[in-house]
């Protein structure tokens, strides 16, 4: 065997191949296949809770894979990513109530805000590795919640934004109407889902990776690693914001909660179920999720054992997430039939 | 915000000694969970994320055998015995299987206890506020010093603390065994190739560890209200300890836990809201100059 064939033979890094070409065009056209299955879902199930149930994918879904572009894509564990969360839901709440401007406006000037914020915070926490940069980001996301909970005359303290946010209706959208406010999330969870997975398909998405596996040696070929930490976590912060303004939308509020680094640490797990090294593994991870919510809410009392024990299953039984699971071992069937062929 | 409040009490000096000795308590109380999450981290490297459960455990086991036998001494000698023994079982059966893998894995194996554990307490002693009640040994007339009110089961809780950080300091430094734990902290493959059972001191520092939060948690069970999940804002506080006084350092435990205390206790009368935020914002701090924290050891 020469030397060429036994590197050949070397387990497969753990990086997704480059793609020879991008495909923008396919991942544009699958998007607006996706959105339209969505959008016309109402039609064949009119089930209310169906809906509810979307539009919260929806809204933790673009959270949970925002997230992984930090920890799966790049290695940055972030413990307080639902800081951003908290900050679209509170951010898009406070304008609709305080100054009355059109939601469109409302969501743009929101983002803007959690720009200005995560560039703050993000510029302080990524020059902090591993564990360090984890416990800084929860910090930082407590600090928030505590100023949450602490600016009483503004936020309401820990009973949070009551009274319902207003939705003037514009450009014909009228979201205080349920489905309005259905395809409306749908076609911001398709929208945010298509521009992630172009920044992930991106030159700078493999320098992410690179960053990752290696940081030395990006830094080494003349990667600023500290600027492309910081651009990934403000964009990972512009599309959690994003989910929080829909549940903002959903349930005509904000609360503490939104903010408490328990978020973060749902959105976590719901990467480690759903699986860290594919594109769609949080997705998963969150309808995975959900479903187990609400099922074992609705059987025992003590879901906390449940939930527990499913946990376990993934952690200690499979040792990584779903999709994980599903594609490693697609890719040994799929080698132990070339050998045998 | 009320920093009249504060101004006034630091001109008293009844405030003063008041508010010290309560900042102490939280301090110390701290100290001894956040001393055995440093210590878990330091030799196994692995954040127990399911620590205050531990501390949560040694309050029940301790209300428990002092309603069964009205023993202060054996309440603590129960809740610091039963979590040394649950830490152990913990660690052999469930955090020994996910050493090596990553680091999110272990942490989701103690996430997953800490939702387990607090539902196996609701189980067990229901989900209401229990509370212990001061032994008759302690409810005595209280101290006055300089015009501050102090109770005696406060000493005592301070002197506990105060020995147990002693003897932990001097035990890692001095003894055989202490040396032979750093050595495994530093290099276990070192350590097991000389023929030591590095699975044995693992799971020891982990029960060692689970029963200085155990110790804790039943110190603190006559001055607090027991509830499932009050582990969870002790975890929290002893990791804020941890990162401040740097991870796997005693000294910075013991510090870091004083200065926490000390925020607390004083925050509270300044600004109310927003003590919390106070440590949050004190972390970050500490965290932004000394990224290791402050008696943490530099990383490359």
């Amino acid at each position: 065997m020469t030397e060429l064939q036994a590197e050949q033979g070397a387990p497969a890094l753990d990086v997704p191949r480059t793609e020879a070409k991008p495909r923008r065009n396919r991942d544009a056209l699958i998007a607006l296949a996706v959105f339209v299955v969505l959008a016309l879902l109402p039609m064949v199930f009119s089930s209310k809770l169906l809906l509810d149930f979307v539009i919260r994918c929806a809204a933790y879904g673009l959270f949970a894979t925002s997230l992984n572009l930090l920890v799966g894509y790049t290695g940055l564990t972030s413990f307080g990513h639902g800081m951003f969360f908290g900050l679209g839901a509170y951010g898009f709440g406070l304008m609709m109530q305080k100054t009355g401007v059109p939601i469109p406006v409302a969501f743009v000037a929101t983002l803007a805000i959690t720009f200005v914020v995560a560039l703050v915070i993000g510029a302080i926490c990524v020059r902090l590795k591993e564990i360090y940069f984890a416990f800084v980001t929860l910090a930082f996301q407590m600090l928030i919640h505590s100023t949450i909970l602490s600016w009483v005359s503004l936020t309401g303290g820990d009973q949070g934004l009551r009274g319902g946010i207003p939705r003037p209706p514009f450009w014909g959208i009228d979201l205080s109407n349920h489905l309005h406010l259905y395809v409306m999330s749908c076609a911001l969870l398709v929208i945010g889902l298509f521009l992630m997975h172009q920044i992930a398909q991106s030159p700078f998405g493999y320098t992410l990776r690179m960053i990752r596996d290696n940081a030395t040696r990006a830094s080494f070929i003349g990667i600023d690693v500290w600027r492309a930490k910081l651009t990934i976590f403000v964009l990972a912060a512009l599309f959690a914001s994003t989910g929080g303004v829909i549940m903002a939308l959903f349930v005509s509020g904000a609360y503490p909660e939104f903010a408490y680094w328990t978020i973060s640490g749902e959105g976590i797990f719901i990467n480690m179920l759903g699986g860290v090294t594919t594109f769609l593994g949080p997705m998963v991870g969150t309808v995975l999720l959900l479903i187990l919510n609400d099922t074992v809410t609705r059987l025992t009392e003590y879901h906390g054992i449940v939930l527990g024990i499913v946990i376990l299953f993934f952690a200690i039984g499979l040792r990584k997430g779903l999709m994980d699971f599903v594609v490693e071992w697609y890719a040994r069937r799929r080698a132990g039939s070339g050998e045998r062929s | 915000m009320d920093l009249d409040a504060l101004t006034g009490c630091l001109a008293s000096s009844a405030c003063l000694v008041t508010q010290t000795t309560s900042g102490f308590i939280i301090g110390m109380l701290l100290f001894l969970v956040a001393v055995g999450l440093t210590l878990i981290f330091g030799v196994l490297k692995v954040v127990n994320f399911s620590h205050g459960a531990f501390y949560m455990f040694g309050a029940y086991f301790a209300m428990t055998a002092y309603q069964l036998t009205g023993s202060f001494a054996l309440a603590m000698l129960c809740g610091a015995a039963g979590t040394a023994l649950l830490g152990l079982i913990f660690e052999r059966v469930f955090m020994s299987r996910v050493y090596g893998s990553d680091v999110l894995m272990q942490l989701l194996v103690c996430y997953a206890f800490v939702l387990i554990f607090d539902d196996v307490v609701r189980m067990i002693w229901g989900p209401e506020f229990k509370s212990m009640g001061m032994p008759a040994a302690f409810q005595v007339a209280p101290l006055f010093i300089a015009g501050g009110v102090v109770p005696p089961y406060y000493l005592l809780l301070i002197g506990v603390a105060l020995a147990a950080a002693v003897i932990l300091g001097l035990g890692l430094a001095r003894t055989r065994l202490g040396k032979v734990i750093r050595a495994a902290a530093h290099n276990p493959g070192m350590v097991s190739a000389l023929g030591i059972n590095t699975g044995l001191i693992y799971g020891g520092v982990f029960a060692l560890g689970g029963m200085l939060a155990g110790l804790a948690g039943a110190l603190a069970a006559p001055v607090r209200s027991l509830t499932p999940g009050m582990g969870f804002s002790v975890l929290i506080e002893s990791f804020i300890v941890t990162v401040i006084g740097g991870m796997g350092s005693i000294l910075g435990a013991l510090i870091g836990a004083l200065l926490i205390g000390m925020i607390r206790s004083f925050g509270s009368l300044g600004f109310p809201l927003f003590t919390e935020g106070l440590m949050y914002l004190f972390m970050v701090i500490v965290l932004v100059s000394r990224p290791t924290g402050l008696f943490g050891k530099e990383v490359a």
